[in-house]
């Protein structure tokens, strides 16, 4: 019951945080809005008990990309003044089809959602059994993830290499 | 409604929400924040899914997709960072003559 209650507030918080993400006019609010959304989202697989995911989830998307994304705002912030607009000229066709989109989703996703099987549902994904399922099963994805790390590493120092070159 | 018709639909306005966002703003960084909005609206949907079913495929496909978006931030960043400052703005009007 106080589980359910909790999945409840957390979804909401996420979904508020999101909806606050394209109201909200600077870049640095708007970071912290998805921080907040991606903490809820954290909280979410927590009770869900996925606890190696809602580390993840901390460990990388909050630690790392967004405190990432967070130096480059401070980096770049205050090249636009306040007179540039929020919002593209799409912002009508934009809403239409959030609107479509949602309901063509809702549709297909409503008339097809799986049977629950329960199981061992629980156990399935503590660390322990989840680190030897993902090694024994997935290493070969393991292994070209970490290529396609080292493949983004070297495209992000190309593209600066780029730049030096250009400014001398 | 149950868990699992909750869980689907938060993701599904989450992804909706992201998509609206890279539409409908205009600042680059904004719109790169967005799209990482995306991606935890798709994985919060397979968490659901694989903790549904009792699988771990939906799980380890989420440990891919963060990858992926680290990935797609590492590179992204740095070229914002070029474009900014050759452009001097944030604005993607700013950036129109890149229109092929």
């Amino acid at each position: 019951m106080i589980e359910t209650l909790f999945l409840y507030l957390f979804a909401g918080t996420a979904l508020g945080a999101a909806a606050l993400m394209i109201v909200l006019r600077s870049p640095m609010r708007v970071a912290l809005a998805l921080i907040l959304c991606m903490l809820s989202l954290a909280a979410v697989y927590a009770l869900l008990e996925v606890h190696v995911i809602a580390v993840f989830q901390v460990l990388i998307y909050v630690g790392a990309v967004m405190v990432f994304m967070v130096y480059a705002i401070m980096l770049l912030d205050d090249r636009d003044g306040p007179r540039t607009a929020r919002y593209s000229r799409l912002l009508v066709p934009g809403v239409g089809a959030l609107v479509l989109l949602l309901a063509i989703l809702a549709h297909g996703v409503w008339t097809s959602l799986p049977e629950p099987t329960l199981a061992a549902a629980g156990n399935l994904f503590a660390l322990k059994e989840f680190s030897i399922a993902f090694l024994n099963e997935y290493w070969l994805h393991f292994e070209l993830v970490s290529v396609l790390l080292v493949a983004a590493v070297v495209a992000a120092l190309a593209v600066l290499q780029v730049g030096r070159r250009k400014h001398g | 409604m149950d868990k699992l018709q909750l869980l689907i639909a938060v993701s599904m306005a989450l992804f909706a929400l992201g998509l609206l966002g890279v539409i409908v703003r205009r600042n680059v960084l904004i719109m790169l924040m967005c799209m990482e909005l995306m991606l935890n609206g798709v994985n919060l949907s397979l968490v659901a899914f694989a903790q549904q079913t009792a699988s771990t495929a939906g799980a380890v496909l989420v440990f891919l997709i963060f990858v992926v978006a680290t990935a797609e931030i590492a590179i992204a960043i740095p070229i914002v960072l070029l474009l900014a400052r050759q452009k001097r703005a944030m604005d993607l009007d700013a950036y129109a003559d890149l229109k092929g």
